[in-house]
């Protein structure tokens, strides 16, 4: 397996831009390759790719390789799959780093299963050991527990990587490299999956992710209507409201709004659950929070063991309460 | 339409964290007694997005898992929700496999099963959650693969898509056969009527080793495995929690509110 040298990021391009998850793997991307003592690369695809080869080399890539091909705008599974899976073949990374979003969830397995590498999905944590292989920390069982995963023989290593797990690459503008364009045209005979329509579900107010205070309501929240009484408590704070997901299941509220290990991770600075057990699943999702609040009935509900301020009474009685009162002090 | 869909039996992923147990040697997980193992949450999601195309286009669904004779369990759960045949994967080859050879196995039992339209897998199992067969399978199998779907229409031998993206989702076509990852997004799983629960109880759940499906041994070997867990620890988390009271609970709202109020 000497053969397979490097690290190679699969980087995203969202509104013309790096995403902020490619400049986070081509920090820790960066700090592998010199721990290893191998080139950076990366790959970017799309018809604006050529144009930011610049960019990732200033957060860090020695080589960048474009693939500006209009196919390649917006995700297309046959697509990316095919031109990134050429590319491993010709260059042999070691290592390939894709971010765990909804581009990397859907390209990272299918990658491996054309490759035969070993694949770590949505790790929170990235380091080389003494036998210069890639181990990865990824949580298992829900969050209940952590596994560290390495692939002995299986080339490349590959891993997705949570986003906001690692701080951003710095840019330094004085960095040199390389900008390699793919000339491999896409083979259209592959492409068997058609992408027919890309909808937006736009939330009103405050996105959930950019919030500072998020409301969460659970089971125990009881209907949709309900869900008002949280969002009047958001509405101070001009904060957002989220969902358990099994709240997300019963529809009382849009599954865009669910919390947790399939959902949104959020980090807000003040996180108040209502009315939910804190499933270890939910709370993977928002334990990044600076401060957690739990509002319950159930005095036993995990969700204390997690929380910094508690208040154990049926939340119907607590939280107008609260809002009436939050009302007055913040202003 | 002919659907196959995948299935596996967990821990229940509902287990107070207080409960959850584990062998750091071994890098196993030690299943709390009394705690049945259930269907894993995505895979009954897979199932009931199967009943759905089966109550509109009629069909049938066989239901395959590789793992213990319990496993019977939730191939005859799925029974119950409406598939139709059902089949246990179980060799000691099997144990302990990676991806890759979980894939192999279950596209070795696909290709024994063959004629189907549609393969559906959940987007990830409740334990240890590799995010990977279903796409894997796909491979193997050589057909199409759409992941995260928060619905499944099939009309004109071709499959209608709702993928599931952060902020809304994507609209893919699909030709017959493919695989599908299913997403919670799809819907509730039916509860069976108990007519059904009879029907499944009844049912024979074959047993298919390594030989009944053609495995070979050199896929299946340990030492041939892609990926390999090092480590298994349960993170600590110390968090005091601060219980504030009050007379009334609007009184320990409101006192909450002040400390809030603080914060910010």
């Amino acid at each position: 397996m000497d053969s397979h040298k490097g690290v190679l990021v699969c980087g995203e391009i969202t509104g013309g831009k790096l995403a902020p998850i490619t400049i986070e793997l081509l920090g820790i991307g960066r700090k592998l390759a010199d721990e290893l003592g191998e080139e950076l690369s990366a790959l970017l695809m799309g018809s604006q790719a050529g144009g930011l080869g610049k960019e990732a080399i200033a957060y860090g890539a020695d080589k960048v390789h474009v693939a500006e091909d209009r196919l390649l705008d917006g995700y297309n599974s046959d697509a990316y799959t095919q031109v990134t899976a050429n590319l491993c073949s010709k260059v042999l990374p070691a290592v390939v780093l894709i971010g765990h979003t909804d581009i990397g969830c859907d390209l990272a397995p299918r990658l491996n299963g054309r490759l035969g590498g070993g694949l770590a999905m949505d790790c929170q944590a990235l380091s080389i050991d003494s036998a210069k292989l890639l181990v990865s920390t990824r949580p298992v069982f829900g969050g209940n527990a952590n596994a560290t995963m390495v692939s002995k023989s299986a080339r490349p290593q590959m891993a997705t990587l949570r986003p906001k797990t690692v701080p951003p690459a710095e840019r330094d503008d004085s960095r040199k490299g390389e900008v390699i364009p793919i000339e491999d045209k896409i083979d259209p005979s592959a492409l068997k999956v058609k992408v027919v329509d890309r909808i937006k579900e736009e939330v009103e107010g405050v996105k959930l992710e950019d919030a500072e205070v998020v409301v969460s309501g659970g089971r125990g929240i009881g209907s949709a209507e309900n869900f008002e009484i949280l969002r009047e408590l958001a509405g101070v704070f001009g904060g957002a409201v989220g969902a358990t997901r099994p709240a997300c299941d019963e529809g009382w509220a849009p599954m865009t709004l669910q919390i947790g290990q399939t959902g949104k991770v959020v980090s807000p600075k003040l996180y108040i659950a209502v009315a939910l057990s804190g499933a270890i699943q939910h709370i993977g999702g928002c334990l990044g929070s600076k401060y957690i609040v739990a509002i319950n009935n159930d005095e036993e509900a995990n969700i204390f063991s997690v929380a910094h301020f508690g208040i154990v009474a049926d939340y119907k009685e607590v939280v107008p309460a609260l809002t009436a009162k939050l009302k007055d002090l913040i202003k | 339409m002919n659907i196959i869909v995948c299935v596996k039996q967990v821990l229940d992923p509902e287990i107070p964290p207080a409960k959850f147990k584990i062998d750091p040697e071994a890098k196993q997980v030690i299943p709390p007694p009394g705690v049945p193992p259930v269907i894993s949450l995505f895979d009954e999601r897979a199932v009931e997005a199967a009943c759905r195309l089966k109550d509109k286009h009629g069909g049938t669904i066989t239901v395959i898992s590789l793992g213990p004779e319990k496993a019977a369990e939730v191939v005859k759960h799925a029974i119950a929700m409406g598939a139709d045949e059902g089949y246990i994967l179980q060799d000691a080859a099997f144990e302990n496999l990676d991806s890759f050879g979980i894939a192999y196995v279950l596209g070795k039992a696909i290709q024994k099963i063959g004629g189907y339209d549609l393969v559906l897998c959940g987007r990830q199992s409740a334990d240890w959650g590799n995010s990977q067969v279903g796409s894997i399978l796909a491979e193997i199998l050589g057909i199409p693969v759409i992941t995260l779907a928060g619905d499944i229409e099939a009309a004109d031998n071709k499959l209608k898509v709702k993928r599931i993206v952060r902020d809304g989702y994507e609209v893919l076509e699909a030709p017959m056969p493919s695989l599908v990852t299913v997403s919670n997004e799809i819907g509730l799983p039916r509860l069976p009527a108990g007519v059904r629960i009879m029907i499944a109880a009844r049912k024979q759940v074959p047993v298919w080793t390594a030989q009944d499906i053609g495995a070979e041994s050199s896929q299946l070997d340990k030492a041939n495995a892609h990926t390999e867990v090092t480590g298994l620890s349960v993170p600590t988390r110390k968090t005091e929690c601060e219980i504030v009271t009050g007379d009334t609970p609007g009184e320990a709202a409101a006192n909450l509110a002040s400390k809030l109020a603080k914060l910010l």
